[in-house]
């Protein structure tokens, strides 16, 4: 699969930005433009032809475009959607506002509930019913259709998603609704639980098919208008989606599946970590990215970023789990936490210091952007301890005011706890560097997975600044800061593979393995799937990859473990596979219970273009040291000079040891006293402790 | 200077509480992923925490079940007179499962695990879980005494220095009828303990430190002064409240006296029934959790659970009253009573706090206990399901929400793929919630059948049958719970029954009580509410007063 230097291009459309990289023979070159909100599509436009000229390219020389975007979830989060309603099970009008029945904080009397995307009054019954296994337990009743379809009319229904009981299991009801409803209403968009999420628990399904039905009509149509535009400005290329999975699909599928889409923003970021981790050859890596409202943690294993089968979307009440909308479709799992560069200082009731999940935002800022914010952030604690040039910051965009930040540190934490400045600020940036750490070994527990041992991999405007801080707290040895990792998503999505991911629950002991069909069922998987995928290239060969979750007869989670179809006809072999991977976890096996298959996953993926790294090995020089700078260390006991760095001068090879400063136009890298830095051939800042070395 | 000695700076003492609260966080999900009891894993019926080797809780996790907020707090007490702490070796690990010593019924396992630390004793980890069985009559409200009720194992040396005891473990296998799973119960608490050590030890390493001391007095301190401030701004007073409830086979009362005295608030529960001859007992441990969970939703309900902020609530009971029973009364559904003592407590405080308080709420459980068969091979199935809460100051009830259980429900495909059992209706009840300026939360109707229609059977263990949540100034009363089959013949809300062949079961959960007049809510709200089938034209005019006239 020899492939020359192609023209690619990759479109991030942002709540706020929209980025897009050019990838040619000559290199990468990015622009940013504002988003624009009534006709996505055209800023997008804009921008492309922006590159184009500067790279003295034609249209038509692009090969690939590649999108991804938040445009998906913020439609589910503005609430823009269309005019959905959700057709269910005679008696089960309500499994999508009940949920499961709990609240989400033990102690607070007055919480509210995120409103279901589809209100009751257009959430109707059909009479039909399947068993657990799939047999019919009552007929579909086509009668009441008729009465739908009016209904449907009456009230402008642009949208509907059609869920009924254990559709996973048999969805031939699901199928004969659809058929019957585009006969009657063919520009209708509709969408089926038992094709969009086909896994058991009722409230997930049909969340996640009504979040697909209510964003269906808008992306549908953005996508189409962008291919329109796309096609009259000479752009005849392909245009691919980058999923939540981080793989790639066509336009068609997404408009099909746009629930897909969801998380494609951030999978961006992931991509990038897993492709630094694969080059690299390191086996488990956690991707940190940390910008102004939000850190975001990843677990790669195997230069693959971990995939979950369901998230959360629209986390009221700062990011608690359950207080969102839940979607089951494969993504890549990441751990969201309010701390970011504009996270919010505060003491509590105890005279805590806690720091976000409130932030400033970009409007008005940290008190230090003296844009009016008066708050107490993390950005303005990073200042006073000198980590920030309050020149540069930003690309020397905004001056930093020093003045404004001590008296919003003062004011609001150093008085009250009785502590001098420094002490203040170094409590925020240490506060919050514990809160992530924590949020991330819990993480790894509710996952299955081990810390300690992986390196840190970190982006984003306010994570080299803390990466360091965060890898020692959690153990970790070894933290890369990727060259240019300032361009975020975008640069990712030039790395994703062309992929489908499918989901599907079948509950089957292993003793009754052999006796299933579950090696037809997978195969059928694999075979859909790779449709989907050849609808996005052709001749290439792919390559399948397999995992099923498992658990003793009993338990209620599972361990999510590689498989290779063999397994599944071996019982034997498979019971290995889950008891290596739920030792490694638990360490005590449970003799003498059976073992069960909950979920299939199946991945039909392009065949990844691994780099040839450069392998001779490159001379280690000492670095430059081109000014002095004064931070604070110690928990705010002590101040000394450190040397900086220019990251524009460090060139591959080059190597010193901490403390020191990485400056660099969008942020800086923090080293600690003792640790060890050089610049790799990739020109990727790697900072390896004491201990390690 | 001696680490041991040294004063922790104000970043560490923090940071480091920080870290306390994710270890004991992480060690309830080490339990949540690896039980086997369904009532740990779909409805986290469980509780984690650390204490130091004083017996102090330092911090607890934030689970599914207030109900055992405090009780394992005073449990870890009992297992440090029983196993003195200067006797306790590295790899031991402590068992029982006695209602009174721990978390009030035979079904609840605690384990505690010493955590050393450069070989020396540093903390305890303890958990709490709901087992699958533990034998006798099986989980239900019909037993005369606890000794009918299943196993019950005192406190006990599980392992010691990392040898299981065997003849321990085989009794216990003997004794109830999933074995296999029961030990992976204790495994799974065994486990969880494991990890809370591991991370302890880390955290120590990191701080270079020899001891929890100076850091555990540092976060009583904080944590009691936080509770005290919050108790200090009510008023003193004696504020006394009752409620009726259905009880077994007659109507008790439930009575508390809540008197608050500058810094500390006391509760004392005289003039409650006496002890109920059936299986709805409350040992004081378990009413003290429930008490103090109430107390602790309206006041400092930031502040984390400990010994500290523990220690500004203290409860009193007549001995062998309903919710201080005594050994050998029967407690196996103590939850069920006990779920009502929120309601107890929010009635005593909203004398205090009027402006701050919610309706009652339906808070017992209405989680069906069915048994039956299929082909030969049996299933039991237990289920949390919810009716309303009661309307908040401002805020409307949450609808088939639990309250004050943080238990999650079932799916029902879940139900249906474990079982015989067809889960026919599932959705809220119109017109259930208490009417009001804001309502109270609609309860729901629940069908279940058996797939082949055979016979099944049913504990109940269902409360607000005859006394339905009530509402606060000016709001109606939640409508009530009923139990009956699709053939029309009323169950009782407690005791095993059966639900005979080709009949269906039927459950209509309690709505919650409605806050202030009814003629004071948005006549808009009303109408939109009818077009989601929430209220009925006729409660609009019954309940409302809107005529029919305006509601076309």
């Amino acid at each position: 699969m020899s492939k020359k230097q192609t023209n690619r291009i990759a479109v991030d459309i942002g709540g706020t930005f929209t980025d897009v990289v050019l990838d040619s023979a000559a290199g990468k070159s990015s622009i940013k433009l504002l988003t624009t909100h009534q006709a996505p599509a055209d800023a997008v436009l804009a921008a492309i032809h922006v590159l184009l000229e500067k790279a003295a390219l034609k249209p038509a020389e692009i090969e690939t475009i590649i999108h991804g975007t938040t445009l998906a979830a913020n439609t589910i989060i503005e609430r823009r959607g269309a005019h959905t309603a959700l057709l269910v099970t005679e008696g089960h009008r309500d499994a999508l506002e009940t949920g499961y029945e709990n609240r989400f904080d033990q102690y607070d009397l007055n919480i509210v509930k995120p409103a279901p995307l589809v209100a009751r009054r257009f959430r109707w019954p059909v009479q039909e019913r399947m068993s657990a296994d799939g047999k019919v337990l009552l007929q579909l009743d086509e009668s009441n259709l008729d009465e739908i379809i009016n209904k449907i009319q009456e009230n402008n229904i642009e949208s509907v998603a059609v869920g009924f009981l254990h559709s996973y299991s048999n969805p031939q009801h699901e199928q004969r609704v659809a058929e019957i409803l585009h006969a009657a209403l063919p520009d209708l968009c509709i969408s089926q639980s038992s094709e969009v999420s086909p896994q058991i628990r009722e409230y997930d399904r049909l969340s996640t098919t009504v979040a697909n039905a209510y964003i269906q009509p808008l992306m549908a149509g953005y996508l189409r208008e962008l291919e329109q535009k796309l096609e009259k400005d000479g752009l005849n290329c392909p245009l691919l989606l980058v999923m939540s999975t981080g793989g790639l699909t066509t336009a068609d599928i997404a408009a099909r599946f746009p629930v897909r889409l969801v998380e494609s923003g951030p999978a961006g970021g992931a991509i990038l970590a897993a492709d630094i981790a694969r080059q690299a050859n390191i086996d488990q890596v956690i991707s940190f990215d940390m910008g102004g409202t939000t850190a975001k943690l990843c677990l790669i294993n195997k230069g693959e970023a971990q995939h979950a089968n369901a998230f959360e979307i629209d986390r009221l009440y700062r990011f608690t789990r359950g207080s969102g909308l839940p979607l089951s479709i494969p993504t890549i799992e990441m751990v969201e936490i309010g701390a970011g560069g504009g996270s919010i200082a505060h003491l509590d009731e105890l005279q805590r210091l806690r720091v976000g999940p409130r932030s400033a935002g970009s409007q008005p800022g940290p008190a230090c952007y003296a844009q009016g914010g008066t708050q107490a952030t993390v950005s303005d604690a990073d200042l006073l301890l000198g980590r920030i040039d309050p020149a540069g910051f930003a690309s020397g965009q905004l001056e930093l005011s020093t003045v404004a930040a001590e008296q919003a540190i003062h004011e609001h934490i150093a008085k009250a706890l009785n502590l001098d400045l420094a002490s203040a600020a170094a409590g925020i940036s240490e506060v919050v560097d514990e809160a992530m750490s924590n949020a991330a070994r819990v993480h790894a527990v509710e996952s299955g997975q081990n810390i300690a041992e992986r390196t840190l991999v970190a982006f984003g405007g306010a994570a080299p600044l803390h990466a360091a801080r965060l890898a020692e707290k959690l153990g970790i040895n070894t933290v890369i800061i990727p060259f240019n990792a300032g361009v975020g998503s975008a640069a990712g999505f030039l790395l994703a593979p062309i992929s489908f991911e499918l989901n599907r629950s079948q509950v089957v002991r292993l003793s009754e393995l052999t006796a299933s069909n579950i090696v037809e069922i997978v195969d059928e998987m694999k075979q859909q799937a790779t449709s989907l995928v050849k609808q996005a290239i052709n001749d290439e060969k792919l390559q399948t990859s397999m995992k099923a979750t498992m658990r003793y007869c009993g338990q209620g989670h599972e361990v999510e473990a590689a498989i290779k179809i063999d397994h599944l006809r071996d019982a034997s072999s498979l019971r290995k596979v889950f008891e290596d991977q739920y030792g490694k976890l638990y360490g005590r096996l449970i003799g003498g219970v059976e073992i069960e298959i909950v979920t299939l996953v199946v991945n039909v993926s392009e065949i990844r273009k691994i780099k040839q790294s450069n392998k001779t090995k490159i001379q280690s020089t000492e670095a430059d040291v081109e000014q002095k700078r004064k931070i604070v260390i110690n928990q705010g006991k002590d101040t000394i000079d450190v040397p900086c760095y220019s990251r524009d001068n460090l060139l591959a090879g080059k190597v010193f040891v901490g403390p020191a400063l990485i400056l660099e136009e969008q942020t800086t890298t923090v080293v600690p006293v003792g640790m060890h830095v050089e610049i790799d051939e990739q020109l990727h800042i790697v900072m390896q402790s004491k201990k390690s070395l | 200077m001696n680490a041991n000695e040294r004063e922790l700076d104000f970043i560490e003492r923090q940071v480091m509480w920080d870290r306390l609260l994710a270890i004991v966080e992480e060690q309830a999900q080490t339990i949540i992923r690896t039980a086997f009891s369904s009532a740990v894993r779909e409805a986290g019926d469980v509780s984690a925490g650390v204490f130091d080797i004083d017996g102090r809780m330092l911090a607890q996790a934030v689970t599914g079940t207030p109900g055992h907020v405090n009780a394992m707090a005073q449990s870890v007490n009992h297992f440090i007179d029983r196993f003195p702490i200067n006797e306790m070796q590295g790899g031991d690990v402590y068992i029982t499962n006695d209602p009174w010593l721990a978390t009030g019924h035979l079904h609840d396992f605690t384990a505690v695990t010493p955590c050393f630390h450069k070989n020396k004793i540093v903390a305890l980890f303890a958990s709490t879980c709901h087992v699958v069985d533990i034998g006798g009559r099986g989980f239900g409200a019909d037993a005369r005494e606890v000794f009918e009720e299943g196993l019950s194992v005192p406190i006990s040396r599980l392992v010691s220095a990392g040898v299981f005891n065997e003849t321990l473990l085989e009794i216990i296998r003997a004794n109830v009828r999933e074995p296999l799973l029961l030990e992976g119960d204790l495994y799974s608490l065994i486990a969880c303990n494991q990890r809370g050590s591991t991370r302890l030890c880390a955290m120590l390493d990191e701080f270079n430190l020899e001891s929890l001391q100076a850091l555990a007095d540092w976060i009583i301190k904080q944590s009691w002064a936080g509770m005290s401030k919050a108790i200090s701004a009510l008023p003193d007073g004696e504020f006394h409240h009752q409620i009726q409830i259905d009880g077994y086979d007659t109507a008790l009362t439930l009575a508390a006296t809540l008197t608050i005295n500058a810094d500390h608030i006391s509760v004392d529960l005289s003039g409650t029934s006496p002890a109920s001859s059936f299986g709805i007992n409350v040992p004081l441990p378990y009413s003290t959790a429930y008490l103090c969970y109430g107390i602790r939703c309206l006041v400092g309900a930031a502040i984390p659970n400990n010994a500290g902020s523990l220690k500004a609530i203290s409860v009193t009971a007549p001995t062998a009253c309903l919710l201080n029973a005594q050994r050998p009364a029967p407690v196996s559904a103590r939850g069920s009573i006990g779920h009502l003592l929120p309601d107890l407590i929010f009635g005593c405080l909203h004398q205090v706090i009027p402006e701050q308080v919610p309706a009652e709420s339906a808070s017992c459980i209405w989680g069906p206990m069915l048994y039956g068969s299929r082909q030969g091979e049996p299933f039991s199935l237990v289920n949390a399901h919810a009716g309303g809460m009661g309307a908040r100051p401002g805020l409307d009830g949450l609808s088939a929400t639990g309250f004050p259980s943080g238990v999650r429900c079932t799916p029902v495909e879940v139900t249906e793929s474990v079982s015989a059992i067809v889960v026919w209706r599932k959705e809220l009840l119109c017109d259930s919630g208490g009417a009001g300026e804001f309502r109270g939360g609609l309860g729901q109707i629940m069908e279940y059948g058996h797939i082949d229609d055979e016979a099944f059977t049913l504990s109940a263990m269902f409360e607000r049958v005859s006394n339905p949540a009530v509402g606060r100034s000016g709001g109606q009363s939640g409508a009530p719970g009923k139990l009956y089959t699709s053939a029309g013949s009323t169950l009782n809300s407690k005791g095993k029954q059966l639900i005979p062949a080709g009949e269906h079961l039927i459950l209509e959960m309690p709505g919650g009580g409605g806050i202030g007049m009814v003629n004071k809510r948005n006549k808009t709200l009303i109408l939109e509410e009818i077009k989601d089938g929430l209220i009925s034209r006729e409660a609009a005019g019954s309940s409302y007063g809107i005529s029919s006239s305006d509601l076309d």
